[in-house]
């Protein structure tokens, strides 16, 4: 199992101490071993990643800088695009198909002297919280391959905790970066919308969907997250960059920073994560934080509202995938016939049940009591966050009721399934960046994460307080 | 129309914009290619892809709402949702509650308004050929898609239903396609489909206010098709309501060629979009100083420059003037007309020419700079060319896309015939005509036709018509 930092790695590349091609192939080396367990990679994309990292010694040789992640292995989710490669979505409507191009995450990471290796699995189109959902089959849990590793990035999650990339990305719609990081005792972090392009991104969700970077510690997450945010004029909703890097300020501390331990954000789940929550909280304070409980009740709504909105941006999202132009297609007498056969086909259960989910809540009739509804409730909980932030800097709170559970415990449940997503929910809905920190085990042993908050283009802040969090974690599993 | 009934008719007119670029993505706004070559990831809807609005689009939108008199709004755009094989991502990005433009109007040649509730920004889609025996929908083997036109911006004006007439629904659209031409929105070309016409039509016994069911009635491509259409729909509907029948609310595809309206779909059939926001564009809301630019920035409309060439006639034009007018400004040639009047010359000699000859030619390509139309004029009402010499000048130069005038005229033969000539042979047809110059001279004017005509015959159609009538009237005395 690999142990170094990504800027570890990438300084031995830079200095010229160690190849690039020598560190892939090593990972390589390390997905041949334990993937076959694990079933975190969908696609290892063995030549490219060969040839890219030759790239990077080339520029190494020549006296030219690679980057900051010059060399630096990267697992992707299955749901970025990549030009050539194989780009399922976990899903077999897709399965077979190539894109023609690069996500522009995919490109910074090029240009930055990363190497991806691979595409991870994840629940279809990323609807799920345990990656069971995928159509070819779960991905384990590294910490307990019993488990699930969380979702619906579980993939990309259990690729950087078993050792394989020390740096991992992901997409967060509802929860499914932090909460697959928190499962498989990772550092997992959710960017404010807009602050990496979503352009090669699959949409599940448009209008919360999010990349955001999946890494063994805080410092590895901000140096991804600098090398990833910024303005796309291919993305309408990107916003305008930040010059300043979060790296710069993240050992900063926590001196002074008044933290709201949210009672609504811990009240539901299990009581040995609600102890690390304290703990993390009591690590805080000792570090000079000024921690005060806090109780944002209208976080209870955001559940529901969440499983209107998501589900129907998906119904319409997920409409082009008929068959027609690319994927899947299953043969019937007439177009509108050709269309249902291929869905029916290439869609799984959960797809299924949020495409109609969702075409009922925009369905004439029903629309002003579940989709605008759900879009006041939204309304609601952003307008609470900033009443929070009016007293306190950040947020902090368990990032999923509890550590992670038996494979196949919930598939049958789709309701305690979206019980997974309560915690991480509300910060999609506002759009605010929000990270979860490994933080001790819970009482079978598992990982635990916590979870910081912070308002909209809160980065900097928020992986400050992330990496106090982190100094003052309990040693042992999970680390 | 059966006088006991009065129709009830509101348009929707899809304008495709005449940008360089596509509404969402940066492929090229151009009809006729090879299928399938003006296409990314965006226009195809490929997985991950995302639309980027194009400002150009938002200009030309914005011209054609200030052209209408619309109120320019903060507007958003929507999904509209529905399957079919030439919706690239199945659904299309439209504008639904927050149009860009709305409350208009549009002012028709004979004063009449007809209200324009919006005229809003949306998509277009791809092009369907069926491909079977028959080429028709129902019997197609299969279907081939040209994503060429994927994405290509669109605005829809939607006129309330203001319109009572076969003859204002006409004057309606011709309008609109000139204003359409006038802001630079649209090369106007309604057989390549670039402007599209939907009519909604009901009828109601006349003197009563409340409209009746209507029908949408699909596929005019010319400004013919759109008046037979509504003349068949309403006589259609008439009859239904006369044998007690009543009209069902459905969209309806004009047949041009068996000249009726069939059914396409019922109300019951029609989908149920699920209209919701669009979560991948930001609002757009054009700030007082764009809004300023575009209405600064736009030329005359057509009326505009109807009322300068009827200016330039020096008087209220006869109702011929009027259509010369109208047909003037609607093919572009005002500013020939417009030229000669500047230039001293008579305005309504040059209108004639415009509306008739030049007209002619246009539609074929055919044209001529104003410096050369304007010295063609001089040498006619100069009295150096007669009319039919003129017009056979003009055809030529029309033909060789300009040249000069008097070289042109020589070329043709056409001197001008001397003083001395005409007096010789007017004598040489009064001697020729004894009997008809005496009914003449005892004041038979009607014979004046005659005698210009042999001189005419006689000078091979070089004499000028006006000389030779003064001269015959000369020596009557």
């Amino acid at each position: 199992m690999t142990t170094a930092t990504a800027l570890a790695l990438a300084a031995e590349v830079r200095s010229g101490r160690r190849t690039a091609r020598d560190v892939v192939e090593e990972a390589l080396a390390a997905v041949a071993a334990g993937n076959g367990e694990l079933n975190a990679f969908l696609t290892v994309l063995g030549d490219e990643a060969r040839a890219q990292a030759d790239a990077v010694d080339a520029e190494v040789a020549a006296g030219r800088d690679p980057g900051p992640l010059a060399g630096v292995p990267v697992a992707l989710k299955d749901n970025l695009c990549t030009r050539g490669s194989l780009t399922t979505c976990g899903s077999k409507i897709l399965e077979g198909w190539r894109p023609p191009y690069d996500a522009t995450v995919v490109e910074s990471l090029r240009a930055a002297g990363a190497v991806a290796i691979g595409k991870t699995n994840m629940d279809e189109f990323a609807m799920g919280s345990s990656t069971e959902n995928s159509a070819f089959g779960p991905t384990r849990n590294p910490r307990h391959t019993g488990k699930v590793p969380g979702g619906s990035s579980g993939g990309s999650a259990a690729a950087v905790a078993a050792g394989f990339t020390p740096l991992g990305l992901g997409s967060d719609t509802g929860g499914s970066i932090r909460q697959p990081a928190a499962l498989c005792g990772v550092v997992g972090m959710k960017p404010t919308y807009g602050r990496i392009s979503r352009y090669g991104l699959v949409a599940f969700a448009s209008s919360l969907d999010q990349i955001g970077p999946f890494a063994t510690t805080v410092e590895d997450a901000a140096l991804l997250f600098d090398v990833l945010a910024g303005h796309d004029p291919l993305d309408s909703t990107s916003l305008p960059s930040i010059p300043e890097p979060t790296l710069a300020s993240v050992h900063d501390g926590a001196e002074g920073v008044r933290v709201g331990l949210c009672r609504d954000l811990i009240d539901g789940c299990a009581p040995d994560v609600v102890a690390r929550v304290q703990e993390a909280a009591d690590a805080l304070a000792g570090a000079g934080a000024k921690v005060e409980e806090i109780s944002v009740p209208e976080f209870a709504y955001g559940l529901s509202a969440y499983y209107l909105i998501a589900p129907a941006e998906a119904s319409s999202n997920l409409a082009r995938y008929d068959g027609v132009r690319y994927g899947l297609r299953v043969d019937g007498e007439d177009a509108a016939a050709m269309n249902t056969a291929t869905r029916t086909a290439g869609f799984g259960p959960e797809v299924k049940r949020r495409v109609m989910l969702g075409t009922y809540a925009l369905s004439a009739g029903y629309y002003d009591a579940y989709y605008a509804q759900a879009q006041r409730v939204r309304t609601l909980v952003m307008r609470a966050f900033d009443r929070a932030y009016e007293s306190v800097d950040v947020l902090l709170g368990a990032t999923a009721p509890t550590t992670a559970f038996d494979l196949g415990a919930k598939v049958d449940d789709p309701m305690a399934m979206y019980m997974n997503d309560v915690c991480t929910i509300p910060s999609n809905l506002s759009g605010h960046p929000a990270i979860s920190v490994p933080f001790g085990t819970g009482e079978d042993g598992l990982p635990v994460g916590v979870q910081v908050m912070a308002p909209a283009l809160g980065e900097a802040m928020l992986f400050r307080l992330a990496r106090v969090v982190e100094e003052h974690a309990p040693q042992g599993a999970g680390s | 129309m059966n006088a006991e009934w009065e129709m009830v008719i509101g348009l929707e007119v899809h304008c495709e914009l005449k940008t360089a670029t596509k509404l969402f993505c940066g492929c090229r706004n151009s009809f006729g290619d090879e299928p399938n070559v003006n296409i990314c990831p965006t226009c195809l809807g490929l997985p991950g892809s995302l639309p980027v609005l194009n400002e150009q689009a938002v200009e030309l939108a914005m011209r054609i709402g200030e052209a209408l008199h619309c109120e320019i709004r903060p507007s958003e755009f929507a999904r509209k949702n529905y399957f079919y094989p030439d919706q690239a991502k199945d659904y299309q990005i439209s504008q639904y509650d927050k149009p860009l433009n709305t409350g208009g109007w549009l002012e028709l040649p004979d004063g009449f308004r007809v209200g324009v509730t919006r005229a809003h920004m949306e998509e277009d889609t791809g092009k369907l050929t069926h491909v079977g025996a028959s080429g028709r929908i129902n019997a197609a083997l299969h279907a081939l898609v040209d994503y060429n036109r994927s994405g290509v911006p669109l605005v829809e004006i939607v006129s309330e239903p203001d319109i009572r007439t076969v003859a204002q629904a006409r004057a309606y659209a011709s309008e609109l396609r000139g204003i359409l031409k006038a802001t630079g929105a649209s090369d106007g070309r309604m057989e390549e489909g670039s402007i599209r016409v939907d009519a909604n039509v009901s009828v109601h016994p006349a003197g009563t206010s409340e409209f009746g069911t209507r029908c949408e009635i699909k596929n005019l491509n010319s400004l013919r098709s759109l008046g037979r259409a509504i003349e068949y729909e309403a006589a259609r509907q008439i009859a239904l309501l006369e044998a007690g029948g009543k009209v069902d609310q459905e969209t309806r595809h004009w047949d041009e060629s068996a000249g009726r309206t069939e059914s396409m779909r019922s109300k019951e059939e029609a989908n149920d979009y699920r209209y919701f926001p669009e979560p991948d564009l930001v609002p757009l809301a054009p700030d007082a100083a764009w809004r300023e630019r575009v209405r600064v920035g736009m030329g005359p409309m057509p009326s505009d420059r109807r009322a300068q060439l009827a200016a330039a006639l020096g008087g209220a034009p006869t109702d011929a003037e009027a259509d010369q007018i109208r047909a003037v400004v609607d093919l572009g040639l005002d500013g020939l007309v417009t030229a000669v009047a500047e230039a001293g010359l008579p305005a309504s000699l040059a209108l004639a020419r415009a509306a008739n000859e030049v007209a002619a030619q246009s539609e074929a390509g055919l044209g001529l700079s104003a410096p050369t139309f304007v010295a063609l004029l001089a040498m006619e009402s100069g009295g150096q060319l007669s009319a039919t010499q003129s017009k056979a000048v003009l055809a030529a130069l029309l033909e060789r896309g300009g040249g000069d005038p008097a070289a042109v005229a020589k070329e043709m033969g056409f001197e001008a015939l001397g003083a001395d000539t005409l007096s010789a042979v007017v004598d040489d047809v009064i001697a020729a005509h004894p009997g008809e110059w005496d009914r003449f001279v005892e004041g038979e004017d009607k014979l004046m036709g005659m005698f210009t005509g042999e001189v005419m015959k006689a000078t091979s159609g070089k004499a000028n018509g006006k000389e030779v009538a003064a001269e015959l009237r000369r020596r009557r005395g």
